[in-house]
């Protein structure tokens, strides 16, 4: 199968998950324990006034006509209005996406840099102290919650040594590398316990094959042996764990977003949240649902790419 | 267990039991179990108790924790706050086991068109960040404990029942359960009776790391003002609390994370240890 149809197919998978996808956001709303007008009004509004909200929110229409009416919305690009910005929602959201997209970037190369290195090193020495010192010490920040390992950096970092700035976004370039850097580490700290540990596993993996025994058997010094043969063949599974992070990744954005105050999709959902601005919390949630399966779908391609025995299946 | 009970106990699960992991593990866990029951038999003071003599003060032999912004004793507050967490560990998780394995069985036994639903249902669920779509449920439903749990179950309930599914598929290919069929026994009598006991073992594995991972949503949720309320308290919230204060007393928000730290390792040991004693021999 060449590459083209295999995205083609790839492509015709996502279109029932993500029919399901979104009758769970259109469900979302009508979640709503009571009137979903009601609770979206202040208190003193009237009837009329309340039946403006129905008929803006399409809520006065048969379910399936208001669901079609919702999923051509969505296609066309329309998401509604934000109460809480008085905006529409899309604008709100390419408003805030380059902040979470750069924090994303920006955590997945510091984990990245960080997983890669320790995890050869834990798995060349397997089962002695190198090795389980790393362990021990991601297997203690796999049991912290994200937004702990956040303030622990800020307490550190910023408010005792006044080495980096404490949040915020900045303006420039410079500023936003700086700015990030502590909501950035947060992540990666994180993020690496996980790939970390699969990572060691397939490097194990790769050094115990039959074909690195050959390679060392041939005389192959050391270097050539885990660059050329252990590295390239443990990419792949590290492609695909970094793609299958990126929930993980979304999740750690969202917390990390609100204790350094940078303004992401992450923080304008918790705002959201507490304006109940139903229909940005509506938008922001198919936000993030494209983001992953996207992600998904290009951490596919890129399999296929380094390995074409996947394609076939 | 008397000495002789013990004795009859199969081997690998008599060296599991002396592992470290199990015994740090189980005793973490112990240990957090008595917090939570007997609050007051270990706290060393009324956590609620305002105390304008001991405002902010810093970590020290009478308050190992530190006092917070009213003189109270974070230790005592974070002990009192074992109360909430391990409910969060047990009731964002039993309710998504129970409805996981019973969904999970009965497409896996029967497959057919309630199979391929399932398959896509998961699908989109795993298309979401896990944490997003809680938090998306939470907003709908408004912010609360008791909101909290339904919206983890809701989400939380798949991975079990994928799990379960996965493992009575392989179980319905043994020639014993197409003996039960052969004896004429009811579909429901074969899942319940015969493949769930043998099927079950990941699952339960699986709810001991999840459990782990209920407090650091929990605690996640509490912090950021979607779960437990204050006064209410819970490890996240006495954090958010601290969060103000991070620049001038450092132990308000650090002191009760050590708390979550010690709670989901000790139930990652322990499900590892279990994970180890139950893993079919040979």
């Amino acid at each position: 199968m060449s590459s083209i149809s295999y995205l083609f197919s790839r492509l015709l998978q996502i279109v029932p998950t993500f029919l399901l996808v979104m009758i769970f956001i259109f469900l979302l709303v009508r979640l709503l324990p009571g009137d979903p007008a009601i609770a979206m009004a202040d208190a003193k509004a009237t009837e009329a006034q309340l039946e403006q909200i129905r008929h803006n929110l399409g809520l006065d229409q048969p379910m399936p006509i208001q669901f079609a009416k919702f999923v051509g919305n969505v296609l066309t690009g329309d998401l509604g209005n934000s109460i809480l910005q008085k905006a529409p929602v899309l604008a709100v959201i390419q408003d805030r996406l380059p902040v979470t997209l750069f924090l994303a970037g920006y955590s997945m190369a510091l984990a990245i840099l960080f997983s890669v290195p320790l995890a050869f090193v834990a798995a060349l020495y397997r089962d002695r102290l190198p090795d389980l010192l790393i362990r021990s010490i991601f297997q203690i920040s796999l049991s912290m919650p994200v937004f702990y390992i956040g303030l622990i950096l800020l307490s550190i970092l910023a408010a005792r040594l006044k080495w980096l700035p404490v949040g915020g976004y900045g303006e420039t370039w410079a500023e936003h590398f700086s700015h990030l850097l502590l909501p950035a580490l947060t992540i990666a700290f994180y993020s690496s316990a996980i790939i970390l540990r699969n990572l060691r596993t397939s490097v194990i993996e790769v050094l115990d094959a039959e074909y690195i025994q050959f390679a060392r058997a041939k005389g192959l010094p050391q270097r050539l042996v885990l660059f050329r043969h252990v590295f390239r063949n443990a990419l792949i599974s590290t492609v695909t764990l970094l793609g299958l992070s990126i929930g993980n990744l979304m999740s750690g954005t969202l917390v990390t977003e609100t204790v350094f105050a940078v303004p992401g999709l992450g923080r304008l959902m918790l705002d959201a949240i507490f304006a109940r601005d139903y229909p940005l919390i509506q938008g922001l949630t198919l936000t993030f649902a494209v983001l992953v399966s996207l992600v998904f779908l290009a951490t596919d391609m890129f399999q296929s790419w380094l390995d074409p025995r996947l394609r076939k299946s | 267990m008397t000495a002789l009970t013990l004795s009859r106990l199969p081997a690998p699960v008599l060296q599991a039991l002396a592992r470290p992991a199990f015994l740090i593990g189980g005793g973490i866990i112990l240990m957090s179990t008595l917090f939570a029951l007997f609050p007051a038999a270990f706290a060393p003071y009324d956590p609620l108790a305002f105390n304008y003599a001991a405002i902010q003060q810093p970590p020290s032999l009478a308050h190992p924790f530190g006092t917070d912004n009213f003189g109270r004793d974070i230790l005592s507050r974070v002990i009192w706050a074992y109360r909430i967490d391990m409910m969060i560990a047990l009731f964002a998780t039993i309710f998504a086991l129970l409805i996981g394995v019973t969904a999970g069985s009965l497409v896996g036994y029967h497959g057919g068109w309630a199979d391929t639903i399932f398959g896509r249902c998961v699908d989109a669920v795993i298309t979401f960040p896990f944490l997003v779509l809680v938090i998306a449920v939470v907003a709908m439903l408004g912010p609360g404990l008791i909101n909290m749990f339904v919206a983890i179950t809701l989400v939380n309930w798949v991975y079990y029942a994928r799990l379960m599914r996965a493992e009575v598929m392989t179980q319905t290919a043994h020639d014993y359960v197409s003996a039960g069929r052969v004896m004429g026994y009811s579909s429901g009598r074969i899942i319940f009776r015969h493949i769930l006991p043998n099927a079950i073992t990941p699952v339960l594995t699986f709810w001991m790391t999840d459990m782990a991972l209920a407090i650091l949503l929990g605690s996640s949720l509490g912090y950021l003002g979607l779960g437990a309320q204050p006064p209410l308290a819970e490890w996240g919230v006495l954090i958010a609390e601290g969060r103000n204060f991070i620049f001038t007393a450092w132990w308000m928000s650090l002191c009760p994370g050590i708390a979550i730290v010690l709670t989901g390792l000790g139930f990652s040991l322990l499900g590892d240890a279990v994970a180890d004693m139950l893993r079919p021999k040979g």
